[in-house]
């Protein structure tokens, strides 16, 4: 019953859709008036209640591991720890799909309810896009992924869930992943309502620029998170892999980035109309093509098997339909909107326009680095590409882009002189030049971490100099906001650039009681165990590693076998400092005796993430300060309003 | 249209390139095999201990012999060549020579994977350090190199056998060995 009451909810929601777009559009054609127009929030509010219910009845099947349902019985199996079985319901195609929808519909409603600062046609136009989006995905879900399907005879047992996603972070990566990509769509609909009615403006840019910075970011966290799973779960010590599904993420990462700096302009002086509307819908359109280059099967690696043709074929056409309407939708209608105002380019907006173009080229970079071996298998050449293209090129953009940054914010708007920021830029280059000058005597580096160190830090001072002078206790919190995040980002620059940089990597095959040496670790293997979990078995390297000579720790790595489904994994023992990481992982045991051990010190390889979390905390201070500024206005008008009936009362007496 | 105009038709246009390309891709799904590199090339030279009691071990040399072989590369861990076993078996039936070389594995678990799904093997080594398997270009498990008389890679198929796979195979053999 819960599956078919999951699946009539499901339709519900698409006929609701459908409802949504019909009334949204007539209403619009109808000059926004009369009683059609009335229906279309209630409805995108219903419509939202009805797939959050609907993924809730897939949660509750995956949580009694309900064997008829055949989803449930290809992912889950019933010796797994309950948060598992939660996991299992997004750690599949169609759970993720339908999450995908249940994000997007409950965005819709969000907007619906609480957002009232948009002239009520544009609402309008955003609401009916933002269904008519979603109905493509319901179409999708229901015809081609349906999640609900029932087995003809319950199977015994389920297959269970790859046991690499059996990870409490991983878990969790999902769906905060896909706050972000679908969180997106809002901005995609934002900009199709404001080219649909023509009101591209500062009210426009204010109203989308919160609804960006919350998708933005859970999208910050998702790749954080997802870099760190990375790291200690798949064992290769490594944090990026400029692989498909990563890039899949980054792209509308950067394109939000852009959008969140283009809107600033926008919203405080009504420049860069036509940009901010094109980056809006860049933005969804990029997690479209993300999820649609991992989903299709188009650009997995020579090991993946499930290529589904159908699938990809439909997500293509959805892809054509949306993104291929939208640009028609702007390349039509962009040239109405007037540009706005001019500004001179030694200014705020000047700098902001170079860091837009700047993530604009990385974005190019990373999906045409993506695309690349697409490209060339149409002229029958096989190529991957990996980070001898990635690193450098997109370095070639991102370098300028940090330079311009450090100096962006203490820049006015509209005109500024740059001998007016004479002193902090002195500054700057002076810890840029002393630090470069101490590296290049310490010892030789690469050429890119070497950059990333020395720019790091001057980056790190700039980024807090915007406080200077002003009274922290009134600053507001969208000003915060800008420090902590760029702040963060140098902190993340960093950490890229020491653990590349001064990583010391160790393989050793050792026996029982053996002595080795990484870095300034000394790790002894103490003996080799066996442990057990709820679903898997393994063998447990029992160490000790002492940090220059210090008290000894004890670290564990596992090799783990997991029986549901039958697969190795590796589990990483991570020992943490303030100023690195040791990472150990437990090989496979040699004929005489030995283990095969690899080690890694890896200094300040904390703050890639440390940072990326700053970044999302600056992010979240931004957010704040915009909704309690819309809050304190949202009562000063409520007030006024007030005042005006009392007002009126009393004369009328 | 004012001036510039064309300019905002440009995102289109280049979203229009790729909706051709992938499309293209996926409507008429490309040769998915890696060309090898190693193809063309010789066996490197290895002597692997036997890895099943009863079978012997695998030496370079000994498949110089004039005849073309099948060398599979599994592992008794490794699920696609459980699901692989049976379309070796009708190889060997069809009178392939099959040759195995096992990745990292322990005695018993050979053992006993053989005796779930079946010994096609005429010989089987045990790679516990995966040399050969880097040293024969070979990424993953399972893999299978059609090597002719000379000890020279002719072909290489990755991913597991499926029975599609099999007259393809056959055919590749059947070439080397002319």
């Amino acid at each position: 019953m819960i599956a078919e009451f999951g699946l009539a909810a499901l339709w519900l929601a698409a006929a609701l859709a459908a409802l949504q777009l019909f009334a949204g559009a007539s209403a619009l054609r109808g000059g926004g008036a009369g009683q059609v127009s009335a229906l279309v929030r209630p409805v995108a509010v219903v419509q939202g209640v009805l797939t959050a219910l609907s993924f809730a009845a897939l949660l509750l099947l995956f949580v009694r591991t309900d064997l008829s349902v055949k989803l449930v019985a290809a992912n889950s199996h019933s010796a797994k720890p309950l948060i598992y079985k939660l996991a299992g319901a997004w750690g599949n195609h169609e759970g993720s799909m339908l999450l995908w929808v249940t994000v997007m519909a409950g965005m819709g409603a969000l907007i619906a309810l609480l957002e009232r600062r948009l002239p009520e046609r544009t609402m309008l136009a955003t609401l009916a896009t933002q269904a008519f989006v979603g109905l493509g995905f319901y179409a999708f879900l229901l015809f081609s992924s349906n999640p609900f399907e029932r087995l003809p005879a319950p199977a015994p047992e389920g297959m269970g869930l790859n046991p690499l996603l059996q990870d409490i972070g991983l878990a969790f990566h999902p769906p905060t992943l896909y706050l972000g990509y679908v969180g997106l769509s809002l901005a995609f609909s934002f900009a199709v309502g404001a080219l649909l009615t023509g009101e591209v403006g500062p009210a426009f840019a204010r109203v989308m620029r919160p609804w960006v910075l919350l998708a933005w970011i859970f999208l910050t966290i998702g790749i954080t998170a997802g870099s760190y799973w990375a790291y200690y779960e798949l064992g290769w010590g490594g944090w990026w892999f400029w692989d498909p599904v990563e890039n899949a993420s980054l792209m509308p990462w950067l394109a939000g980035t852009a959008l969140l700096h283009s809107a600033s302009v926008l919203a405080a002086r009504d420049a860069l109309r036509a940009w901010t509307v094109m980056l809006g819908v860049v933005a969804f359109s990029m997690s479209m093509v993300g999820t649609f280059l991992v989903r299709s099967g188009i650009l997995t690696s020579v090991h993946a098997f499930a290529v589904d043709p159908e699938r990809g074929t439909f997500i293509l056409v959805l892809l054509a339909i949306y993104i291929g309407g939208a640009l028609t939708l702007f390349a039509l209608r962009a040239g109405s909107i007037a540009e706005g105002e001019r500004f001179s380019a030694t200014s705020r907006e000047g700098a902001l326009v170079f860091n837009n173009v700047m993530l604009s080229a990385i974005l190019g970079i990373v999906l045409l680095g993506t695309l690349y071996p697409l490209l060339t298998e149409a002229f029958g050449v096989k190529v991957s590409v990996g980070p001898p293209y990635f690193n450098p090129v997109s370095a070639i953009f991102a370098v300028p882009m940090l330079v311009v940054m450090a100096a962006g914010p203490l820049l006015r708007w509209r005109k500024d002189r740059l001998a007016r920021v004479r002193g902090p830029l002195i500054l700057i280059g002076l810890v840029f030049a002393a630090l470069l000058a101490a590296l290049l005597v310490w010892r030789p580096f690469g050429l890119l971490p070497l950059l990333g160190l020395t720019l790091s830090v001057p980056l790190a001072v700039a980024s807090v100099l915007p406080l200077r002078g002003r009274d922290l206790r009134r600053l507001p919190l969208a000003v915060w906001g800008m420090v902590i995040a760029h702040f963060g980002l140098a902190v993340a620059l960093f950490g890229m650039a020491a653990d590349s940089a001064l990583t010391v990597e160790k393989l050793a095959a050792a026996k029982i009681g053996d002595v080795t040496k990484v870095g300034p670790w000394t790790v002894e293997l103490e003996g080799v165990e066996p442990v057990g979990g709820p679903n898997w078995i393994a063998l447990e390297g029992r160490m000790s590693a002492s940090y220059r000579g210090g008290k000894p720790i004890p670290i564990a790595p596992q090799s783990r076998s997991f029986w549901a489904p039958p697969q190795q994994t590796t589990e990483s023992a991570l020992l943490t400092r303030w100023n690195g990481q040791l990472y150990a992982v437990l090989g496979d045991e040699t004929d005489d005796g030995r283990w095969q051990l690899r080690l890694w010190w890896k200094p300040f390889v904390t703050c890639i993430w440390f940072g990326g979390l700053l970044v999302a905390l600056g992010g979240f201070l931004a957010l704040l300060g915009r909704v309690a500024t819309d809050l304190r206005r949202r009562v000063a008008t409520h007030k006024i309003a007030v005042r005006k009936r009392e007002l009126e009362k009393a004369q009328g007496q | 249209m004012m001036r510039g105009g064309w300019k905002f038709w440009l995102p289109l246009a280049l979203f229009a390139g790729f909706v051709v390309l992938v499309a293209v891709q996926l409507l008429d799904p490309a040769e998915r095999e890696v060309e090898s590199a190693m193809i063309g090339k010789p066996l490197p030279e290895f002597a692997l201990r036997a890895a099943s009691p009863d079978r012997p071990g695998l030496v370079t040399a000994e498949l110089k012999d004039g005849k073309p072989h099948l060398l599979n590369i599994w592992a008794s861990w490794c699920i696609p060549c459980a699901a692989e076993a049976p379309q070796l078996e009708i190889l060997r039936r069809q009178g392939a020579d099959v040759v195995g070389v096992a990745i990292r594995d322990r005695p018993e678990d050979v053992a006993a994977f053989l005796g779930r799904y079946g010994n096609p093997y005429s010989r089987l080594g045990a790679d516990d350090l995966s040399e050969v398997q880097f040293g024969i270009g070979s990424s993953g498990v399972p893999e299978t190199f059609v090597v002719d008389g000379k000890g020279i890679i002719r072909y290489q198929h990755i991913g597991e056998i499926r029975p599609e796979h099999v007259p393809m195979l056959l055919q590749k053999l059947k070439e080397a060995g002319a």
